[in-house]
């Protein structure tokens, strides 16, 4: 049997609340999930607490221990000392449900704010063509694991709950510089929505985000000043703005270049002479149904949470009716058969 | 035997935080941080102060060597040893103007508005916030979307000067193996050589620079130079904050340097003439 150590855990709801100390039962290589849990089955039967994968990869078991935010499931217990108490309490920034589970329905706002991918025009769904060091920027930041630990920990909300109408949060700025750095995304004003609705302004790249980030992303190196810095190049820099004039690059604010040529124009198909000799190929030509938008709610948005929706997720930008995989027989490529 | 809970409210009304009185729960020394960057940046400055005031000791010459402070670089002002000034001079002397009147405002600019030493001194001498998840020293917050803070989005331009006044750095350091009899080399080359290639570390190393040589791009494989410039400037730019830290020593040192061979506190180590 492992060592008792004290543990301050808060317990309450929005109508108050406060600390309560325990006495637990500590083995060796446990984190402060496994603690919570033993408390659950030895002292505090209704203690609340989120959790699924007990991995540091569903993001659920964001708490605050010791006062800094964690996964709850990837806090070894080795790292304090014996003789620590260990405190933990709900996120902070959002408002408690009860125990340690806080309602993180801001984030989820946020996110249906944020405009989807835009598929290019011209290129169908399967048609895709990217190289990898066009994406690889974009996909650090896919790592996120939505913990939202960022966003709690961010100052602008986190001190000052008013501006959360005007500011988006660290997650979603990663998913603006995603979407702003995807060679095949298509809208051309996300700098402006940064800027105007996210409220990249109010960030002052102080870095707490990356400290807590458990996934290591570099929130604010790699996403936030790159994109403070394409804002400066929307809004700031007359000597872009005259060299844009003078040689006509209208790369930032114009449409995104259309990538490679892997798409080739629409044409008719070449005649079939024969079935065997001719290889199948690519079929550009092949028709693909218009996607259908996804129903909203009355007050024009989608619903938040799949509680209230019948999925889990923000609509396909692709169309409601389309699903990926793409059924072999609407693929634009096909075999060529082995005796060819 | 399992138990059906009713499902939550969707959209619950809108909530309250959880009650908890402490400020901050955290138990690490979260202050030491903050505490030393007010502490280094405070003894900087306060002794760059002083050097550029006293308007002397800025400028060694021997027979093989000339080195010039880059606290005094360019020496514009008319009260500039002759010899020191490469560029010139043409600024009033007045004991109130630096005499590297050209180059002292941006520097300083550059450094103030560079992406680490915000980050720095919001955090220490601005608390806001001091530690991640310490609260803000300060009621309301608007971040750097109104003025005074929004110039900082000009930091690209100062990083443009940045690069003027490096070329300048590595200018001096040229002329710096020239004494009054011809060629020469000495410690204080070495000492304004390492000054001069850090400098440029940290000045390439900017966020800015980062963005204009290809963070600026969406397609990286359409343009495989800045591609790989960018590759090579993000690589430096992880370690910008140690640079930042690094080359306010170096400069300081380099200073001190050529103010002790000026004042004939120590003489110069000559490797050759
Ligand atoms: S760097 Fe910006 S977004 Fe990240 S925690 Fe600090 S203020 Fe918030
Ligand atoms: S960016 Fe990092 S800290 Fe923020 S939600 Fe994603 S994984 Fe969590
Ligand atoms: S339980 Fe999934 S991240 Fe901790
Ligand atoms: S010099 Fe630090 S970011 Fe530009």
């Amino acid at each position: 049997m492992g060592a008792l150590r004290r543990f301050k855990v808060w317990r309450g709801d929005k109508a108050g609340g406060q600390l309560e100390d325990f006495k637990v039962e500590v083995n060796e290589g446990e984190v402060v999930l496994d603690i919570l849990h033993r408390l659950q089955a030895t002292q505090t039967p209704d203690l609340a607490v989120r959790w699924n994968c007990k991995a540091g990869k569903c993001g659920s078991c964001s708490m605050e221990v010791n006062g800094m935010p964690r996964l709850g499931c990837m806090t070894r217990m080795s790292t304090f000392a014996e003789d620590e108490t260990v405190t933990v309490t709900p996120l902070r920034t959002f408002p408690v449900i009860r125990d340690l589970v806080t309602d993180v329905s801001f984030n989820y706002e946020k996110a249906r704010d944020m405009p989807a991918f835009a598929p290019p025009s011209g290129v169908a769904p399967g048609e895709y063509r990217m190289q990898q060091v066009d994406v690889e920027r974009s996909q650090e930041f896919r790592k996120c694991i939505e913990c939202f630990l960022c966003q709690t920990t961010c100052h602008v909300v986190r001190d000052h709950d008013e501006n959360k109408k005007a500011f988006a949060g660290p997650r979603y700025f990663i998913r603006a510089a995603e979407l702003d750095m995807h060679p095949l995304d298509a809208k051309t004003d996300r700098k402006d929505f940064a800027h105007e609705q996210q409220g990249l302004g109010y960030c002052n790249i102080t870095k707490c985000c990356t400290e807590v980030c458990p996934e290591h992303i570099k929130i604010t190196d790699n996403a936030i000043i790159p994109m403070k810095e394409r804002v400066v190049d929307n809004r700031y820099d007359p000597l872009v703005w005259l060299g844009r004039k003078i040689f006509r690059r209208d790369q930032l604010p114009a449409q995104a270049p259309a990538p490679h040529p892997v798409v080739a124009p629409r044409q008719p198909p070449p005649p079939r002479v024969g079935t065997h000799h001719i290889p199948l190929g690519v079929i550009w030509h092949k028709p693909q149904p218009d996607g259908l938008e996804a129903e909203v709610g009355p007050d024009g948005k989608m619903p938040l949470t799949e509680v209230t929706f019948d999925r889990a997720g923000a609509a396909s930008p692709f169309g409601d009716n389309v699903t990926f995989p793409l059924p072999p027989d609407s693929l634009n490529y096909q075999h060529p058969k082995s005796d060819d | 035997m399992t138990t059906t809970s009713a499902r939550p409210a969707v959209t619950p009304p809108a909530g309250t935080r959880a009650e908890i009185p402490a400020k901050t729960l955290r138990t690490d020394r979260w202050w030491l941080e903050p505490a030393l960057t007010v502490l280094g940046l405070t003894v900087w400055l306060a002794y760059g102060l002083v050097h550029i005031a006293m308007q002397r000791w800025y400028f060694a010459e021997g027979p093989g060597y000339s080195y010039l402070t880059p606290f005094y670089s360019p020496c514009v002002n008319n009260g500039c040893v002759p010899e020191s000034a490469h560029f010139g001079r043409f600024v009033p002397d007045w004991p109130l103007i630096p005499y590297a009147l050209l180059s002292l405002p941006f520097l300083l600019l550059f450094r103030l508005t560079c992406y680490y030493y915000r980050r720095a001194y919001y955090r220490s001498f601005w608390l806001s916030p001091p530690a991640c998840a310490v609260p803000d020293g300060h009621k309301a917050y608007t971040g750097e979307t109104r003025f005074p803070l929004i110039f900082q989005n000009l930091h690209r331009y100062v990083f443009y000067a940045a690069v003027v006044i490096s070329l300048i750095n590595t200018y001096d350091l040229i002329l710096s193996f020239h004494g009054t009899e011809g060629f020469g080399f000495g410690l204080g080359n070495v000492v304004l050589g390492v000054n001069v290639v850090l400098l440029w570390a940290y000045t390439v190393s900017c966020h800015s620079c980062r963005h204009i040589m290809g963070g600026r791009l969406k397609h990286f494989s359409a343009h495989p130079i800045r591609y790989r410039a960018w590759t090579f400037i993000s690589m430096l730019n992880t370690q910008h904050k140690e640079l930042a830290w690094i080359t306010l020593g170096t400069l300081a040192l380099t200073d001190f340097y050529v103010m002790a061979v000026a004042a004939d506190w120590i003489s110069d180590l000559r490797f050759i003439n």
